[in-house]
């Protein structure tokens, strides 16, 4: 069996649990519930499988041993590799906590991922490595920097829902930055959406565009449709910030506490922080090292990893020399996801350097 | 206010230091300049910074706002004093907040406890109680084998009306952070040990050359203290593709005429010798390499044994057991044949090295042909002999990176101190209880109070787990 047919299923099967978590947040049907978690763990099952499969045909491919094939060395196997810590790592939280609402908030993160993936033209096809990627370290260093990223991920969504929870005043700067990220969030999630439903089924353009990245909204070519998204974004994040408590009110009906979520985000932090230290900068340190002659070099990779680790490394004082408890260390974990969106995808597609191995 | 001016001004200094605020704003500082600098590409080429501000601010601004950033230090910003500056004072407020908690955390680490009161157990943040049939005596010992299977190790007073139990543990836990902030510390000062001590160059260093100096960006020498010979370098490709698999150097090293180490390095596998590594970083053709290279044939006449010879450029050969003869007319380090079979060069690199050798029969031109390193069904002549294209020895260089950093395994210590510190930091916690046993009529009254400086809630489960199982064994005794 080749590793694609299972990666396709589990890509369909998270984008179908994503809707079902949307739509069971909103109607809070149990069977609906019920019915999302079955998705995701087939999805998960099913993307387990390919990543065994994917990781196999590398090793026959390359033919460097079992250890040093992992597949993660391009951005498509990177994303998938992401999509699947975070749906792990939400599927824990899911069973320890037992709450499914926080099902509507991580899946479209996976959701994201994998339309990023159809949408840029990322090459999913398995390419030989560069010498400077033929190490033990890899192994080390990816999975642990994908397993920080995702919990802070984690953190990203639950430090969003605090604050969606934790906020009435229309004018008081918690509920305003959550309403602004959100409103961020749901507008490209909806404009990626289009260009999927657009692209990917109902026309299938014949020529080959690198990017089909936001062209049927803000990168159309047609420069009505141009203005009017960005018309309809702001009306959309104003529409959130208006009537954001709606969605306050959704939440609350599910049992969530302020202080679970509080919990959950600071724990995810404590969990993904010393990973991305050791794994992310003292492995990526002593890897550069060994390839590069030099285990710092202000490259803008590891620059940004630097800013990331400052961030959380605030959200931790904050939070337990100050004693901040709350929206403000929310605010802080939320923007740190930011941080970490940069650092992975921002300079390998915005900024050169050494680093540049996810450049598609 | 009155306070504040009695303060000396050292103290005022240290105040400022040890604040959290100042070190939010350095973090700030360092992380807003640090995201110009990625932006801004270091050390690189007016033009391509112009470019990139172009890009931004548009077109007229540019060449002005890449002056003043240039004036500042954007361009090398890693490197500028105000950056460094930075630097020493996240060092500074590191040490200063440290020390100034460090009384404070130590007392807290070493504080003994104390049996509490009653009405002070019941202010705990943790607190239960329950009711155990039995007097103390008998209760007492169960409530033992709880701290006992809990891993405490308590202390035992015996009061009016029963006992108490105490007990505190992972106190040094407390100490995680500082082991943290310090391991920061400690590589920062690998870091300028390094700087101070060690050198980075590089050594572009041609198939066969033998230098005792690497090279500084500034071109400055920089003696080894040793001798380092490229015996040959070669480049593996996957497949029929340019893409290159492996870059593999020969070296070896010299010290006082004496060959003493060789070994071939790859990107990720370097050579170490007396402190200095020498990295793999690049390779190229030497600028006047066709004068130096040495061509390695494999000649044989049809079905024959081949023979090795060696020829330079424009050479004429004899091919043994034959009658025909070659002479080198031309080489191409990337051939490439467009429709028209016209020949031509597509980089400057050895990617498809080629060399073109007329053939003579008895001194009478026969033929013309290209013969490629990467594609042996060239070898074959039309009408027999083989020649095989072993190698162009001597034309291509291998760039190596040299550095020398005695702070290396000072920051790997750093590193390893600080995952420690963060493990001890973020998952290990500081707990502390007390049980206290005070007879009633017929049963005992067990009172706990707990306090744990992290992940309370988990310290509290584990609390209730084993009041149900104190219940239960009492069950079980009635």
């Amino acid at each position: 069996m080749e590793s694609s047919v299972f990666f396709g299923l589990s890509t369909m099967a998270y984008f179908v649990a994503m809707m079902t978590y949307i739509t069971y947040l909103a109607f809070r049907k149990q069977q609906v519930g019920v019915l999302a978690t079955t998705i995701t763990i087939v999805g998960f099952v099913s993307q387990t499988i390919a990543l065994i499969l994917r990781w196999k045909e590398f090793a026959d491919l390359s033919g460097m041993g079992f250890m040093r094939s992992a597949p993660l060395t391009n951005l498509y196997e990177s994303l998938v590799f992401f999509v699947w810590c975070l749906i792990a790592g939400y599927l824990i939280i899911e069973f320890k906590f037992k709450n499914r609402s926080f099902g509507a908030f991580i899946t479209p993160i996976a959701g994201l991922a994998l339309a990023f993936i159809d949408l840029t033209g990322v090459s999913k096809e398995i390419q030989p490595l560069v010498p400077a990627l033929k190490s033990n370290w890899l192994l080390a260093h990816v999975t642990m920097s994908f397993i920080a990223y995702a919990a802070f991920s984690m953190s990203f969504s639950t430090g969003l829902m605090y604050l969606i929870t934790t906020t009435e005043k229309r004018n008081e700067l918690p509920y305003i930055f959550w309403t602004f990220i959100f409103g961020i969030f749901a507008v490209i999630f909806v404009a990626m959406g289009i260009d999927m439903v657009t692209f990917k089924v109902a026309v299938k353009p014949d020529v080959f565009v690198k990017t089909y990245l936001f062209k049927t909204s803000f990168f159309s070519i047609s420069p009505i449709v141009k203005i009017l998204s960005w018309g309809l974004s702001i009306a959309a994040i104003f529409m959130i910030w208006r009537y954001g408590s709606f969605l306050r009110k959704v939440i609350e009906r599910f049992n969530v506490t302020a202080d679970m979520l509080d919990e959950i985000t600071y724990k995810s932090i404590a969990i993904g922080f010393p990973i991305f230290t050791l794994g992310g900068l003292v492995f990526g340190a002593i890897w550069a090292d060994q390839a590069w002659g030099v285990y710092w070099s202000w490259d803008p990779k590891e620059t940004w990893s630097l800013i990331t680790w400052f961030i959380y490394a605030f959200y931790l004082h904050g939070r337990m020399i100050r004693g901040w408890r709350g929206k403000k260390v929310a605010i802080v974990a939320v923007i740190g996801f930011m941080a970490v969106i940069f650092t992975y995808l921002g300079v390998n597609l915005l900024l050169s350097g050494l680093h540049a191995y996810g450049g598609s | 206010m009155e306070q504040e001016k009695n303060r000396t001004f050292v103290e005022k200094i240290w105040d400022i230091f040890s604040s959290v605020r100042f070190a939010v704003v350095i973090f700030a500082l360092i992380s807003t300049t640090s995201i110009i600098g990625t932006i801004l590409d270091q050390k690189a080429e007016p033009a391509k910074n112009i470019q990139i501000l172009a890009k931004l601010f548009g077109e007229s601004p540019a060449p002005t706002l890449y002056n003043i950033f240039d004036k500042i230090g954007f361009m090398d910003m890693y490197h500028s004093w105000w950056f460094i500056a930075l630097l020493v004072f996240f060092a500074l407020n590191l040490i200063i907040c440290s020390v100034d908690r460090l009384p404070r955390i130590w007392r807290l680490v070493k504080e003994p406890l104390v049996p509490v009161t009653e009405d002070h157990l019941k202010k705990f943040p943790i607190k239960q109680e329950i009711a155990i049939k039995g007097n103390p005596d008998t209760v007492k010992d169960s409530v033992k084998d709880a701290l006992k299977s809990a891993r405490f190790r308590f202390t035992e007073i015996k009061e009016e009306r029963g006992y108490q139990f105490y007990a505190q543990k992972g106190n040094y836990s407390r100490l995680g952070v500082y082991i943290t902030h310090l391991s920061i510390l400690i590589i920062l000062l690998g870091a300028v040990i390094g700087m101070r001590f060690g050198f980075k160059g590089y050594l572009n260093l041609p198939e066969g050359d033998v230098s005792h100096a690497a090279f500084s960006d500034m071109e400055k020498e920089l003696p080894l203290g040793f001798e380092i010979r490229c015996d040959t370098f070669e480049v593996e490709f996957y497949g029929e593709s340019d893409m290159p698999k492996e870059y593999k150097s020969w070296l070896t090293i010299i010290k006082d005429g004496k060959e003493v180490v060789r070994k071939s390095i790859v990107v990720n596998d370097p050579l170490t010798y007396e402190g200095i590594t020498f990295y793999q970083s690049s390779f190229g053709l030497v600028p006047d390499g066709l004068s130096r290279g040495i061509f390695i044939f494999n000649v044989g006449p049809a079905g024959g044994q081949t023979t090795t010879i060696n020829l330079r450029y424009g050479d004429t050969f004899q091919i043994p057991g034959s009658s025909v003869s070659g002479k080198i007319m031309n080489f191409s380090p990337a051939l490439k044949m467009d429709e028209h079979g016209h020949a031509s060069t597509y980089a400057n690199h050895m990617d498809n090295p080629a060399v073109l050798i007329d053939f003579f029969d008895a001194g009478k031109y026969k033929y013309s042909g290209w013969i490629l390193k990467r594609t042996p069904q060239t070898w074959q002549l039309p009408d027999g002999p083989r020649v095989e294209f072993i190698d162009y020895w001597g034309v291509e260089f291998t760039g190596l990176q040299v550095r020398k950093d005695p702070g290396v395994w000072i920051v790997y210590f750093g590193c390893i101190a600080m995952s420690i510190g963060l493990f001890i930091a973020l998952f290990l916690n500081h707990r502390k209880i007390w049980v206290k046993l005070v007879e009633e009529k017929d049963n005992t009254r067990v009172i706990i109070g707990a306090t744990a400086n992290k992940n309370r809630t988990a310290f509290e489960r584990k609390i209730d787990r084993s009041i149900a199982i104190l219940n239960k064994k009492q069950e079980g005794e009635k």
